[in-house]
């Protein structure tokens, strides 16, 4: 489903993910792991062109994503929930769900995502009404899942949706995130919390310093202690093979 | 003080205020939605009342027939100085952008000079001008005019910024571009779409102002300096607050001009301003 192959990317002169090649498989949900400013959230975003690309590609079903203005990834099928949710503050969260579903979208559709959205999330639908920018920091987080579901991606990229929350939460949005995955939606999440992340995922990446240095299905990873060496440094990039990345 | 007197101060000062509140909307919402300050606004707006005196004289068309083609022809210019000027200084710093404006500004300036000459034109004798009796109170046309035109105006723009699926993606935009963009909106169209509908809003007012003021190369000075105040005044970006004090400053202007002296229209409107600056910079109102 999606394929990133040797990637470059960064900020102006400033290159942060070197050579990183990631893939995500239809109905997967894959863990981007890594300590702060491994370059996690410069992956996601350089995915869907937020960030310049160096060199290297970036594939979303056979359509070359790298060639492909930010805006045009919706109607592909790929959506980003952004760090840190970056809901429209002074708008409802109605108007926020509605926006989700794309500049053009049919009523058809924008219904359908709202009944889904509520069935996931049913304490939005008491929120509609109310600007975005009120919501409680857990709710805002419900919302932009919500947002990013309403074009019916066959992707999702999430990034971070568990900070700040109360375990409470967490639950459930854990919980949703499950359901999202079990209606055939693959799934890309960044979550600083390893155990957590590895048990809500199939397959995980562990980035360092901007590059892959070690990938493998989330079980495997959960039992030995190779990912915390890999976020202490003490595992060579150099000893994880690109293979290992496909 | 007779109810005809308080009647015609109210409509005449409702009249500019609206004038002023549709010039400040145009350039709230342009700020707004991408944070540049239009310095060649005025310029727009005398652009509008120039097409609106030769469409009268070339072709005998009224500014009641002409208002809509001048508020398209605005719009078509605004969303042109876009993609040919601002687009390319937006990644640029700060002052290449207020240069850009201000450059257009005096660009504006010389070339109607050049075409028009410094005359003062006026159109004479549409329909809308003289007054309009209702029992014993006589009010002016053009500034009743001014009030029902740039009310409906702006009762469409509002509609279409609060109401409408495109109106909540140039929100979206204004509010967060990079997270607009990841929800399938440009957010470059929906720049093009602020200065598109912003000199569409100055276009109106134009048209308007047209039945009852001269135009001349820098007539835009004269109503510009106190749209900006009004944007000041309403909060930078917010359209409730360019209204409001628009309306605020019109009424102001011409009670003052009136009780004390018309010398002294404007001085309690820049007190205002500095009273609301001092106190609540960042105006009455917030954000769009
Ligand atoms: N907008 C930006 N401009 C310049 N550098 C940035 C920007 N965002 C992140 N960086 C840098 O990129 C590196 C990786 O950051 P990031 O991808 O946010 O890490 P993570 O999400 O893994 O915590 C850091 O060194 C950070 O300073
Ligand atoms: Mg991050």
């Amino acid at each position: 489903m999606l394929e990133v192959e040797r990637l470059s990317a960064g900020y102006g002169a400033h290159q942060v993910l070197w050579d990183v090649s990631i893939r995500v498989g239809d109905n997967e949900v894959v863990a981007l792991l890594g300590p702060n400013g491994s370059g996690k959230s410069t992956l996601m975003n350089a995915i869907s062109r937020l960030v310049e690309r160096f060199d290297g590609e970036i594939r979303f079903n056979g359509i070359a994503l790298h060639e492909l203005p930010p805006y045009r990834l919706l109607r592909v099928g790929l959506s980003h929930v952004l760090e840190r949710h970056r809901l429209f503050p002074y708008m409802t969260v109605l108007e926020n769900l509605q926006l989700g579903a794309g500049p053009g979208a049919s009523r058809a559709l924008i219904q359908r995502g709202l009944e889904r959205a509520y069935a996931l999330f049913p304490r939005l639908k008491e929120r509609a009404k109310q600007l975005a920018g009120s919501l409680s920091g857990g709710e805002q987080q419900m919302c932009a899942i919500a947002r990013g579901l309403m074009s019916e991606p066959r992707l999702l990229l999430v990034d971070e949706p568990f900070i700040g929350l109360s375990p409470h939460m967490r639950a459930e949005v854990t919980e949703a995130i499950r359901r999202i995955n079990a209606e055939g939606v693959a799934i890309l999440l960044i979550e600083q919390n390893v155990p957590v992340a590895l048990a809500m995922s199939h397959r995980a990446y562990i980035l360092r310093e901007g590059r892959v240095v070690l990938t493998g299905p989330s079980a495997e990873l959960a039992a030995g202690d190779k990912v915390q060496k890999a976020f202490l440094g003490r595992l060579n990039p150099a000893e994880a093979p690109a293979g290992n990345a496909a | 003080m007779s109810d005809q007197l308080i009647a015609q101060l109210v409509v005449s000062g409702l009249g500019m205020g609206f004038i002023f509140a549709l010039i400040a909307i145009g350039l709230t919402l342009i700020y707004g939605v991408m944070e540049v300050v239009n310095f060649a606004h005025g310029e727009f707006l005398m652009i509008g009342m120039y097409a609106s005196y030769l469409a009268y004289v070339t072709w005998g068309a009224d500014p009641v027939v002409s208002l809509p083609f001048i508020a398209l022809l605005m719009f078509v210019f605004g969303v042109a100085v876009y993609y040919l000027l601002i687009r390319r200084v937006l990644t640029g710093s700060m002052h290449a952008q207020i240069f850009a404006t201000f450059g257009l500004m005096v660009f504006l300036q010389a070339a109607a000079q050049f075409f028009m000459g410094a005359d003062y034109f006026a159109i004479q004798n549409s329909w809308l001008s003289g007054v309009i009796t209702i029992g014993d109170v006589v009010l002016p046309m053009p500034q009743i005019a001014a009030v029902v035109g740039a009310s409906l105006a702006t009762l469409l723009l509002y509609a279409l910024v609060f109401r409408t699926s495109l109106g909540r993606q140039l929100r979206a935009a204004a509010q967060d571009a990079q997270a607009a963009s990841t929800l399938g909106i440009n957010p470059s169209t929906m720049y093009a779409l602020a200065w598109g509908f912003g000199s569409a809003c100055v276009g109106v007012a134009a048209s308007l102002l047209s039945n009852f003021y001269y135009v001349f190369p820098r007539v835009g000075a004269v109503f510009v300096l106190l749209a900006y105040v009004a944007v000041a005044l309403g909060g930078f970006g917010s359209i409730h607050g360019a209204l409001v004090a628009g309306l605020l400053i019109g009424l102001l202007q011409v009670a003052m001009g009136f009780f004390v002296s018309s010398e002294l229209k404007f001085v309690p409107v820049y007190m205002l301003y500095l009273a609301v600056v001092l106190l609540r910079p960042r105006g009455l109102f917030g954000r769009m």
